[in-house]
């Protein structure tokens, strides 16, 4: 009985562990996903859109720190952080539609893709050059307290980024769901010829998909910053890798699908990494997913025409 | 339009045959090649490398340059960054001894790049001294691969007893990475030494991560789970605060203790409160020393703002004892071959050589006899000397 009680504690640990986790690969997986669905390429800058996006959340946290402590609450100080990172954040999504991509639209989809590596390596260098190779520490924007609960240990910070993310992905859906632009979006994602044809601009939908996808990195950024405050400008390849699986394992546009295979991803990780040693991780982890792809290669929730792809 | 790139193309061929570097080659400079990680995973590592290196050129440019055999020399530092990559500063060392015609390089700092550049060093028969590399590899059968500092089979154990004498426990856990060899050698030799003092399986978790990673939970539940009184972890400064923040969020209460790679300056600063009287073992301590060190720390700081870490202090030693090799060898031929050989044959011979992390007599594998000390974080955030312990 003893012994049970303690393997349950561990897999709960564990539990609440992988959420923390694959919180981190849905919310950026969507970004992936959605950019996808609408126009069919793969962002490959993604990865390093969510490093940008912290490195400004650590500037704009900082800033609002030392304005605000004392004056203002902390959640309130957290809230600001979120809002003003998310609308710069945006921007560097615009940023990398109108200038990385529009140019290529009509170009051969690899020739994007690369676009998407190179605007990635430039941001890397850019933060290199600007602020140098040093790590920085991102500010705690909130005290992090320990509980524990029948031997199980969280914080408030985990359960903070696993409940913002759950809202964020259903934020997320109800507006492509229920919106008029969210509809526009799902409408380009069906068929990006027809559609600018009925007065939908691409224009305007193209960077609107960026940006939301960036803005949901930028919140991940700052979540990230909480939960691992030490940042560096190579720290968005592996995550943006491991986001960009998960996105087309959920399958194409599909934001349900990005969230669950995050989670999953997020789950794979933390228990292999639990029962082996950890250099079989990733192989085993991506093992699973490779079988997983063999016998659904439009992922969960991929739509029938996504074959149209042509990467 | 022709003609005038035609032009400019023959002038770039002019200047580049005449340029001061082609005349220099023969005027014989002292060139000595610095392989840092100066980007990268550990930057803070290569700066404080670079840094020593620019006082010890100072103090040479000062004295008007190397005088080997009553004549001086013009001193010039190759500075490479090897990005903390071991292809990279292979590349690096490569570059510097075909190149650029080194006739010593010091490092590269950890012992992920300093094994596998030791080969390409070694294969060129140039000098090599790596300051901060513990793991054995980096010398072994290299005779042209010297170090600065003490070796994992050496400061494994110290840690090791410093544990048992100061805690009394009898169970640790070790938490490295299993992709760098400087963390995977020192948790091997830890692992040893441990199970000697307290038997078989009294290392009652030993669990492993890639470089990179930044999430340790699944790792640290099981190592709070197995019931271990110390955790272990022979990280760097990048990786540090995250263990120790994750481990204390899952409920670890025991003492953390790691390895000279803590050691850097950014440590604390990363880290703050929580690493906040935790212990590890080092070269030197800079709170409260004394004579050359403490003025080779308060030039440091005057210069740059802040206190020099044991990376800095070795790179300063390994810089002092390549100067002292070469003015032993006696003269500078200008034949580089030869004249690497010479630094190399007088660098065996040095006994009893007083740096500032320690006195240093070579063994024929070129690995110093030297003392460690056991650094205590202070309250302040200080490292403050606790104990030493010499071989």
């Amino acid at each position: 009985m003893e012994a049970l009680i303690e393997l349950g504690q561990f897999i709960l640990q564990n539990l609440i562990n992988a959420l923390q986790r694959g919180s981190f690969y849905a919310v950026i997986s969507i970004g992936y996903s959605m950019v996808y669905g609408v126009l069919m390429l793969f962002n490959f800058a993604h990865g390093d859109i969510f490093m940008v996006a912290t490195y400004i959340g650590f500037g704009i946290a900082t800033l609002f720190l030392a304005l605000f402590t004392g004056f203002l609450p902390g959640p309130l100080i957290f809230l600001a952080t979120v809002v003003v990172t998310m609308f710069l954040a945006s921007w560097v999504g615009v940023f990398v539609e109108v200038a990385g991509y529009r140019p290529l639209r009509s170009a051969p989809r690899a020739s994007a893709a690369i676009t998407g590596l190179m605007i990635g390596i430039i941001f890397e260098t850019g933060i290199l050059i600007l602020l140098g190779a040093k790590r920085l520490n991102f500010p705690p924007l909130m005290e992090s307290i320990s509980y524990n609960v029948g031997g199980i240990y969280f914080t408030n910070v985990k359960v903070m980024i696993i409940i913002i993310s759950l809202l964020l992905m259903v934020a997320l859906h109800t507006f492509i769901q229920k919106t008029k632009w969210g509809m526009a979006m799902r409408a380009m994602s069906y068929d990006f010829l027809a559609v600018p044809l009925m007065g939908v601009s691409i224009n305007i939908i193209a960077p609107l998909t960026f940006a939301v996808g960036a803005g949901l990195a930028a919140v991940a950024g700052i979540l990230y910053g909480q939960a691992y405050p030490i940042l560096d400008p190579y720290m968005g390849v592996i995550l943006g890798w491991k986001a960009f699986v998960a996105a087309i394992l959920g399958g194409r546009g599909s934001i349900k699908g990005a969230a669950l295979a995050g989670y999953l991803i997020g789950f794979i990780e933390i228990f292999v990494a639990t029962i082996f040693p950890s250099t079989l991780r990733d192989l085993i982890a991506y093992s699973i997913i490779l079988l997983i792809l063999t016998f659904r290669p439009r992922g969960f929730f991929g739509m029938e025409h996504s074959t149209k792809l042509r990467l | 339009m022709k003609k005038l790139a035609c032009l400019v193309v023959v002038a770039f061929a002019f200047a580049m045959v005449f340029s001061p570097s082609a005349f220099s080659a023969r005027k014989t400079i002292i060139k000595i090649g610095i392989n840092a990680p100066m980007t990268g995973d550990i930057p803070k590592v290569g700066e404080g490398s670079k840094y020593a290196a620019l006082l010890w050129l100072e103090d040479i440019e000062k004295a008007g340059g190397l005088e080997v055999g009553g004549k001086k020399f013009e001193v010039e530092l190759v500075i490479e960054d090897n990005e903390s990559k071991a292809e990279s500063a292979v590349k690096a060392n490569t570059k510097m001894i075909t190149q650029d015609d080194v006739l010593a390089i010091i490092g590269p700092q950890s012992s992920k790049q300093a094994v596998p550049a030791g080969e390409v060093a070694n294969k060129y028969k140039t000098v090599m001294i790596s300051p901060w590399s513990t793991n054995p590899a980096t010398t072994l059968d290299r005779p042209y691969v010297f170090r600065g500092c003490f070796l994992d089979p050496f400061q494994g154990p110290v840690v090791a007893n410093f544990i048992t004498d100061e805690f009394a426990f009898t169970k640790a856990a070790v938490l490295y990475d299993v992709a760098s060899d400087y963390p995977k050698g020192l948790a091997e030799v830890f692992k040893a030494a441990w199970e000697k003092k307290h038997g078989a399986g009294s290392v009652v978790a030993y669990q492993s991560f890639t470089t990179k990673d930044t999430d340790f939970s699944s790792q640290l539940t099981q190592i709070v789970k197995s019931g271990a009184e110390v955790l272990f972890t022979p990280q760097y400064y990048n990786e540090v605060p995250l263990i120790v923040r994750q481990a204390k969020e899952l409920g670890w209460k025991g003492p953390i203790v790691g390895s000279d790679s803590w050691g850097s300056a950014e440590t604390v600063e990363l880290c703050g409160e929580p690493c906040y009287g935790l212990y590890f073992s080092s070269h030197y301590a800079a709170a409260g020393a004394k004579g050359a060190t403490k003025a080779f720390i308060d030039r440091y700081t005057d210069n740059y703002g802040y206190i020099p870490d044991d990376v800095a202090a070795l790179t300063w030693d390994a810089l002092q004892l390549a100067q002292q090799a070469i003015q032993d060898a006696g003269k500078i031929t200008g034949k580089i071959e030869k004249d690497r050989t010479a630094v190399k044959d007088a660098l065996t011979k040095i006994k009893n050589f007083a740096g500032i992390t320690g006195n240093m007599t070579f063994t024929p594998e070129g690995d110093p006899i030297k003392c460690a000390v056991i650094v205590k974080i202070n309250d302040n955030g200080e490292y403050e000397f606790y104990k030493s312990s010499c071989p």
